[in-house]
């Protein structure tokens, strides 16, 4: 059975600085993994090619088998990947219940109609706000998202990936901002996710990670340092150094 | 044959001596933007208050030439100084709407002012008697008031490019285009750059502005008419880049000239064109860096 | 900002929807010898309301608009004065050749952004600008297209010299277009480029076609300016230069934002007051008229970039508060 998504000796420069170093990596189906390493190392740029944002310098994207490194995001996105960002990436003038509208209704088809209002769609709307119940936003539906707690936006975040009804998931740092006591509740929302999702999650709070992933990557300097189960990462000394000897810096 | 060849080195005179002022005015505008990412499109403001002092100096207070010059640049670098540290400064982080806007605002406030002040028609000129006539070399009579403007703006740009490439200031100039953040955090004062990059940069229009005026009718149109122009420099050279513009002003200034000594039917019509050829191809100018 | 639109917004259209029509109406009977200047408005309204669509709602800075409501101009005048003087006839071949122009333009000029798609825009006005002045035989050139006269609207309603046919026949047209705009600002695709605004990188990730979504709401608005250039050909019978000029796309501009951008009523409140000042005072005092546009533009940029349309609703919201 193929990966949900494999890179093969994927490379990325900027200019003279290399930020991905033959990155080979496979996301099985259903998996949960995580993707580690220290600020810089090039875990964010990895999302973006993954995603088609960037292209990379050399090496290939595989979605569920098929090759997909030439194709833009739009392409990836009707194939079943999607993405949450680290820094809020929202339309932030506009409604909770909006933000995730407009993913759902892109994924439909919808979006591009002319001519009924956008409030006639009702599958659309009762979607939206059946996702937003889910993550415990329902009160929230309707508020501008410019005007939210960061915690929430973070969820608002994660509702407009889940708009999308992916197969393959990437959450680059959803905890990121978030207060430590609050940090359950996007815990929970990962929890809650279909088993059959695939999700790749890069974060820095150790506990997330190691609760949550059955699998660990840890990238350092763009090129993949070790890769291993929760236990056998966190009993190899190596990575402490590289990953947490940095981190404490 | 003959007549060709004169033609033809006359249109490159002129269109030399044309381009030279556009990149005095386009200049700051290319660094401004570059640095500050303002779309300033009241920079030809500047340019026309500049021809207004120098031609106002002369004319009502008899001042010699050399000195109205300086005085015109002192005078809208001040100024301006005063503009962005109050008004342009808080729109450093807004929309590019929002820029446009203010800047066709100061546009519309500065045609009135200078309407009111010295009416709608163009000012008259005076080259001082020195440099009044013709200079013979290369067989040619060449107008000596050109060839002075051509020398003078040949030695300013290289001044110009001197002190960006070895000063202090130029290197935090340099810095601060290519790494904005990176410049912030080992401390540059980004705030007084910007002011002191700002003055110079209208300093240096007001400069063409003076030194063009003869070649750039000044009127109180000026600022919108030849906006165009101004940003066609800077977006086909390249943002933040000096020597982008000044190869985009050159161009500018012999096709302009070439189109309308030889194809007048057709007038900036090409000007255009080219433009648009550039920016498609390249939209970050033929000298920008790629984003 | 307030906007329109979206999945949860109400779209039916309220009671103080109706007010500007009952007002234009009662201007036709209360103001007979101001019709030549309300036809005007009503022209510029929908040249606002086409800017709105992309400058509003699609966020895409233009300098350049009157290109497309130049040719929609031209193409009327060209028709009437060479095949047909029939008033739709011109209002549609206006409407689609503007339409054509922005699709090509849109297709070409909208793969960039920031100052080259400015720069882009007004590339291409002063491009369409300048044939116009140099083809003379066509466009009569700076002595602009006049000489043609336009026939009765369906063969009924003959063009008077007071101009109340004109007027009419623009509230008419504004009246369809209004109703157009309101229709998409109000629908899924005005909601997504609304998204393209908001956040294009977030846009893109949601699998937008942003590239596609925006050239086709760049055609939709030139078709729009077309329109209105053509009916301004027809209200007044004549086309000069200064319809292709960058000093109409500036004053349109300042137009919508005196009103407010991002809001269909921006689009009418700011062309009926500017409009109406100017006639009043650009006469009597041009420098002072242009230095307050000025310091107007300024201000709203400083202090009301909701123009008057957000001040209103912030007072509206303040006694809300306060009671
Ligand atoms: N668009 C870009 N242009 C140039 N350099 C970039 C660009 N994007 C990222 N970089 C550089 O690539 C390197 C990796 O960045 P990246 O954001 O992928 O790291 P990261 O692992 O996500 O870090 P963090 O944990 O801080 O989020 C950094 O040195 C960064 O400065
Ligand atoms: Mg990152």
């Amino acid at each position: 059975m193929p990966a949900a998504l494999e890179t093969r000796r994927l490379c990325k420069s900027f200019g003279a600085l290399m930020v991905a170093d033959q990155i080979s990596f496979r996301l099985e189906s259903g998996a949960r993994h995580a993707l580690i390493g220290p600020n810089g190392a090039g875990k964010t740029t990895f999302v973006n090619m993954l995603t088609g944002r960037f292209s990379p310098t050399s090496g290939a994207i595989l979605l569920g088998g098929e090759d997909v490194t030439a194709l833009g995001q739009l392409a990836r996105v009707k194939r079943g990947l999607a993405r949450t960002f680290q820094i809020n990436t929202l339309f932030r003038n506009v409604s909770v219940v909006d933000n995730v509208a407009f993913a759902v209704a892109e994924r439909e088809g919808v979006a591009r109609r002319m001519f009924r209002p956008a409030g006639s769609y009702h599958a659309v709307v009762d979607e939206s706000m059946a996702l937003l119940d889910t993550l415990g936003l329902a009160q929230d539906a309707r508020a501008v998202v410019a005007g939210l707690p960061y915690g929430k936006q973070r969820l608002v975040e994660i509702a407009v990936a889940l708009g999308l009804r992916p197969r393959v998931l990437l959450l680059d740092e959803p905890a990121a901002g978030v207060p430590t006591s609050e940090s359950h509740r996007i815990l929970d929302v990962l929890d809650a996710l279909p088993k059959d999702m695939s999700i790749l999650i890069i974060e820095h709070d150790m506990d997330l990670v190691f609760r949550f992933a059955q699998r660990i990557t840890v990238l350092a300097q763009g090129a993949v340092f070790l890769e291993g189960t929760p236990a056998e990462i966190a009993a190899d000394k190596r990575v402490r150094e590289v990953y947490l000897g940095e981190r404490h810096v | 044959m003959q007549d060709f060849l004169s033609s033809l080195v006359m249109v490159a005179f002129h269109g030399l001596a044309y381009g030279m002022i556009l990149y005095l005015i386009s200049v700051g505008l290319s660094v401004t933007m570059g640095l500050m990412g303002f779309v300033n499109l009241a920079h030809g403001v500047f340019a026309m208050a500049g021809g207004y002092m120098m031609l106002s100096a002369m004319s009502r207070l008899d001042v010699p030439f050399p000195l109205a010059i300086v005085i015109a640049f002192c005078a809208v670098a001040l100024a301006s100084m005063v503009l962005e540290r109050f008004l342009y400064s808080r729109l450093y982080s807004a929309g590019e709407l929002e820029q446009v806007l203010f800047t066709i605002g100061l546009i519309f406030m500065s045609v009135a002012v200078a309407r009111l002040v010295y009416g709608p028609l163009p000012q008259p000129v005076h080259i001082p008697g020195y440099l009044k006539g013709q200079l013979h070399f290369l067989g040619r009579d060449f107008p000596t008031y050109r060839v002075f403007l051509i020398v003078f703006s040949v030695s300013l740009v290289a001044l110009l490019w001197f002190g960006v490439e070895r000063t202090r200031w130029g290197a935090m100039v340099r810095a601060t285009v290519d790494y904005r953040a990176m410049a912030q955090s080992v401390g540059i004062n980004t705030s007084r750059l910007f002011t002191l990059t700002f003055a110079l940069g209208s300093g240096l229009a007001a400069l063409g502005g003076a030194l063009g005026a003869e070649i750039i009718a000044v009127e109180p149109t000026y600022p919108f008419e030849h906006l165009v122009f101004f940003l066609i420099v800077v977006a086909v050279g390249g943002l933040g880049s000096l020597r982008g513009p000044f190869v985009a002003a050159l161009l500018i200034g012999v096709a302009d000239t070439a189109c309308k000594y030889w194809i007048p039917e057709f007038g900036a019509f090409f000007i255009y064109i080219a433009t648009i050829a550039v920016l498609l191809l390249r939209p970050e100018g033929l000298f920008g860096k790629a984003t | 900002m307030t906007h329109a639109g979206g999945y949860i917004a109400d779209a039916r259209i309220r009671a103080a929807e109706w007010l500007p029509w009952v007002f234009a109406a009662l201007c036709y009977f209360a103001a007979p010898s101001y019709l030549t200047l309300g036809s005007y408005i009503l022209t510029m309204i929908i040249f606002a309301l086409s800017l709105d669509l992309i400058l509003g709602y699609g966020g895409i800075i233009t300098l350049g608009h009157s290109a497309y409501f130049g040719t929609g101009a031209y193409v009327a005048g060209i028709l009437a004065l060479r095949l047909t003087g029939e008033p739709l006839l011109g209002l549609l071949a206006g409407t689609l050749g503007a339409g054509l122009l922005g699709l090509f333009t849109g297709l070409v000029i909208l793969r960039t952004r920031g100052l080259a798609l400015l720069m882009l825009t007004l590339a291409i006005t002063s491009l369409c600008y300048e044939v116009a002045n140099r083809a003379t035989r066509l466009t009569g050139g700076a002595d602009g297209l006049g000489g043609f006269s336009i026939r009765p609207i369906l063969g009924l309603f003959s063009f008077d010299m007071f101009g109340k046919t004109a007027y009419l026949y623009c509230l008419v047209i504004l009246f369809a277009s209004w109703w157009l705009v309101r229709r998409l600002v109000y629908s899924p695709f005005g909601a997504s480029l609304t998204g393209v605004r908001e956040n294009n990188v977030r846009m893109h990730a949601i699998g937008a076609p942003v590239y596609q979504r925006r050239v086709v709401a760049y055609t939709i608005s030139a078709a729009l300016a077309g329109l209105a250039g053509a009916l301004l050909t027809q209200t007044t019978q004549f086309v000069g230069l200064n319809v292709l000029g960058f000093e109409l796309s500036g004053e349109l501009i300042v137009m919508l934002v005196l009103g407010g951008v991002g809001r269909i009523y921006g689009a009418f409140v700011g062309p009926l007051v500017y409009l109406v000042a100017q006639d009043y005072l650009a006469k009597r005092f041009p420098e002072y008229w242009y230095f307050g546009i000025g310091a107007m533009l300024v201000l709203v940029v400083m202090f009301a970039r909701g123009g008057i349309l957000g001040i209103i609703d912030a007072g509206i919201a303040r006694l809300r508060r306060g009671s």
